[in-house]
């Protein structure tokens, strides 16, 4: 259980964090989404015991950071924002100095080790020194380090940033297996990766809490919810369909796009348009490519309530 | 006070596993003796002792403690490696005590390593090795002081050529406070109390006291756990900026 009330963290004139109540719960996955500057990391350091926050406070399953911050550390496996390490140090050594600063010992050690080497795949670069590394192989340590001791609590700062498309995907493998039995917090500005994991997401703009939903709920939000897109094979029949289209009663608004003779119908409020578009293209005779029903676009909204 | 020893360990590991401490341990050697022998003149001197040789460690230790201390903070900072080892279950007075075991023992090391000296001046003749053990043992002191002094500095920046100077400006203060270059920027305005007690925070008094045998500990020890202390401080407001 994750329990923030009100926090708050102030830089001078700047307030980083302003007044951050949430709760999570066992087996959610939180993506904690906002632009850049707009206050995850922050939340997540306080989360962490890294930064001290101006006011309100944090807790890691029934410890507050602040007046038990070894038992809140102990219960938390943390994932810094770059995953910064020890870069002299070989990757065996590293992680027995992790396994050793979370009390780890004898069978239960050496198990927990094996554990997170298999799990993470570092078996074949155990004796190179971690600044050799790559920056996929960095991350995967990175991880290691954080789920060594299997915390109950995970928190991840941006786990796949910079990560190439394969990696991203291990990565988010991996948090989907370990999401069973996991509190598992991941901060992103990667739309894609809150479909891909999460089953909540909180975006923060400014510091404040701007949204609070399942991923479907925010994507409900956006102009293109229930929205119908439609390629024509012909683009000189795009006049007239835009204009058939457009003249169906519950249709709001029809945007087109000439460069791959693309049409989207957005619908009125609550509407529900697809039967009616395509019998309307069936009727009109449109020779269709593909034709679509939109759940919502996340980036959309993401800029609606962020902007 | 588990975790004291497992930051130190790692630490320690991570001076040989560059040629920081290779290149460290020669150059100490190869001034040391040069102070000795060019600027002390042991063997002129006639004397079976090492005095020529303590006498120079201050001002060795001048330049070259903070160079390792530059980096115990600076480096973790910069690299964000300090926000890996804060989140792990590690108390800061930990960390701040690990550190600066893992630098003074490898400081004991290459001291250690002066040991051809000391066998010299025992085949030329009869020297005090009890005398000979304090000077060492106040050397040790005198390096562990200029290494608190270092991680303090080395806590305020996360720029590692601005810890250094600033560590060699403090020691160099520390080193001279007894003297008029010092306390004449005190006698002007401050009252006497004032001035005589930054009179006897002198470094080069307390090492020279020891080196006649009179163990000046408490002075050392006090000034380490001061600033140590204020490293723990400096971390503490200072670490996630």
């Amino acid at each position: 259980m994750i329990k923030t009330e009100q926090l708050t963290k102030r830089y001078d004139s700047l307030t980083a964090v302003d007044d951050v109540s949430f709760h999570v719960g066992p087996g959610e996955v939180l993506g904690f989404l906002g632009p850049n500057g707009a206050g995850k990391t922050t939340t997540m350091r306080m989360l962490a015991g890294f930064v001290t926050p101006t006011s309100g406070r944090a807790n890691i399953c029934g410890h507050d950071v602040a007046s038990e911050p070894l038992k809140a550390k102990a219960a938390l496996g943390y994932l810094p924002e770059g995953a910064p390490l020890y870069g002299e140090m070989t990757v065996r050594r590293f992680l027995e100095f992790i396994a050793d600063l979370r009390s780890l010992t004898g069978a239960r050690r050496s198990q927990r080790l094996g554990h997170v080497i298999e799990h993470l795949q570092l078996g074949g670069v155990l004796d190179q020194t971690i600044e050799t590394l790559s920056k996929g192989f960095r991350r995967r340590v990175g991880l290691a380090q954080a789920i060594m001791h299997d915390p109950p609590v995970l928190i991840l700062d941006e786990p796949t940033d910079g990560l190439d498309p394969n990696q991203k995907h291990e990565v988010r493998t991996l948090i989907n297996d370990m999401a069973r039995d996991k509190i598992i917090v991941i901060s992103t500005h990667i739309l894609e990766e809150v479909d891909a994991v999460c089953t909540r997401a909180i975006i923060i703009s400014r510091g404040r809490i701007v949204a609070d939903d399942t991923p479907t709920g925010l994507a409900a939000r956006s102009r293109y919810h229930n929205a119908v897109s439609m390629q024509l094979e012909q683009p000189a029949q795009l006049a007239a369909a835009r204009a058939a289209v457009a003249a169906l009663p519950a249709v709001a608004e029809v945007e087109v796009s000439e460069r791959d003779a693309r049409l989207t119908a957005l619908p009125r409020a609550g509407a529900t348009i697809l039967p009616a578009v395509s019998e309307l293209a069936v009727r009109a005779g449109l020779k269709l490519k593909e034709l679509h029903l939109e759940s919502g676009r996340l980036d959309e909204v993401f800029r609606t309530i962020t902007a | 006070m588990r975790n004291v020893g497992i930051i130190m360990r790692r630490e320690l590991a991570s001076y040989f596993a560059t040629p920081l401490a290779y290149v460290f341990i020669v150059i100490f050697l190869f001034l040391a003796n040069v102070f000795t022998f060019y600027l002390g003149h042991l063997y002129e001197s006639g004397q079976a002792d090492l005095y020529p040789f303590f006498t120079f460690h201050p001002w060795l230790y001048l330049f070259l403690i903070p160079a390792i201390s530059m980096k115990l903070w600076s480096e973790e900072r910069k690299s964000g490696s300090i926000e890996l080892l804060m989140t792990q279950p590690v108390e800061l007075s930990e960390a701040v005590l690990g550190k600066f075991l893992a630098a003074w023992i490898f400081t004991a090391l290459a001291l250690a390593l002066t040991f051809p000296l000391w066998i010299t001046v025992n085949y030329l003749g009869h020297p005090d090795n009890g005398a000979i053990l304090t000077a060492y043992l106040g050397s040790l002191m005198l390096a562990a002081g200029f290494l608190a002094i270092g991680s303090c500095m080395s806590a305020l920046t996360r720029n590692q050529v601005v810890a250094f100077i600033l560590a060699v400006v403090a020691c160099f203060m520390f080193l001279l406070a007894g003297f008029p270059l010092v306390l004449d920027v005190f006698r002007s305005w401050a009252p006497q109390p004032l001035i005589d007690a930054v009179a006897s925070l002198s470094f080069l008094t307390h090492f020279e006291s020891i080196q006649k045998g009179v163990i000046d500990l408490l002075y050392f020890v006090m000034l380490i756990a001061f600033f140590l202390l204020a490293t723990a401080i400096a971390l503490e407001l200072r670490k996630a900026d």
